[in-house]
């Protein structure tokens, strides 16, 4: 067994740093339109604070996260959404 | 003509028949202008995300309608003027939103036919999520 010497061994394989990519899923699914009178759909965009958040963490793409943008301020202003809250999930 | 969609909040004090008079008004509004209606949603007492003018709950109200981009205004005004408003919100539909309307209108007209009642979330989300 000389070869398995100079090898390193592990007890669990080791995690290589291979993320998921991120997608925009208006793209994937082809939505169009982004509607404000659903708020559940639209909370999948926001933190606990009410928050909108960033394409970096959501993987949403440039021109659709403009139109989520719209919708979360239209729900907010017909009080479909709050502004700001704590523990909205 | 341009596609519009009018969403407005009323007071909760309004009795039933209070609530409808005023969707009534503002619909006369409308008409009166030169616009057509194409759809009218009643989404009934629904609570707030947040308290306006120290309300928690209101009756919502949603219009589409076809008219020139001047009714705006004046559906606005009259808003304005109305002490039952609380809060509206109206805008100019482009193509893809107009698309959806449509959608959403044909799906609620279908769930309507059904005798599955269900309230106007509902189809939204199934729309949403495809």
């Amino acid at each position: 067994m000389a070869q398995t010497q100079s090898e390193i061994r592990y007890l669990t394989p080791l995690s290589v740093d291979k993320r998921k990519k991120k997608y925009c899923r208006f793209k994937r699914s082809g939505i169009k339109y982004i509607d404000y009178k659903d708020p559940e759909f639209l909370k999948k965009f926001l933190n606990e604070q009410g928050k909108i958040l960033p394409r970096r963490i959501t993987g949403t793409s440039l021109k659709y996260q403009r139109r989520v943008a719209k919708a979360v301020k239209r729900a907010r202003h017909l009080a479909l959404l709050p502004f700001v809250t704590d523990l909205m999930k | 003509m341009n596609k519009y969609e009018t969403v407005f909040i009323l007071t909760p004090v309004l009795s039933d028949d209070q609530m409808k008079e005023a969707v009534e008004k503002f619909k006369t509004v409308l008409t009166d202008n030169g616009a057509t209606i194409v759809n009218e949603e009643n989404w009934g007492l629904r609570k707030l995300a947040y308290p306006i003018q120290k309300k928690t709950t209101g009756f919502y109200n949603l219009l589409e309608f076809e008219a020139e981009p001047t009714i705006a205004a004046k559906l606005e005004t009259a808003y304005r003027r109305d002490e039952r408003v609380i809060r509206f919100l109206t805008f100019h539909l482009d193509k893809y939103a107009a698309e959806y309307a449509v959608k959403r209108r044909n799906k609620k007209a279908a769930a309507e036919q059904k005798p599955t009642e269900e309230p106007a979330e509902a189809p939204v989300a199934e729309v949403t999520n495809e």
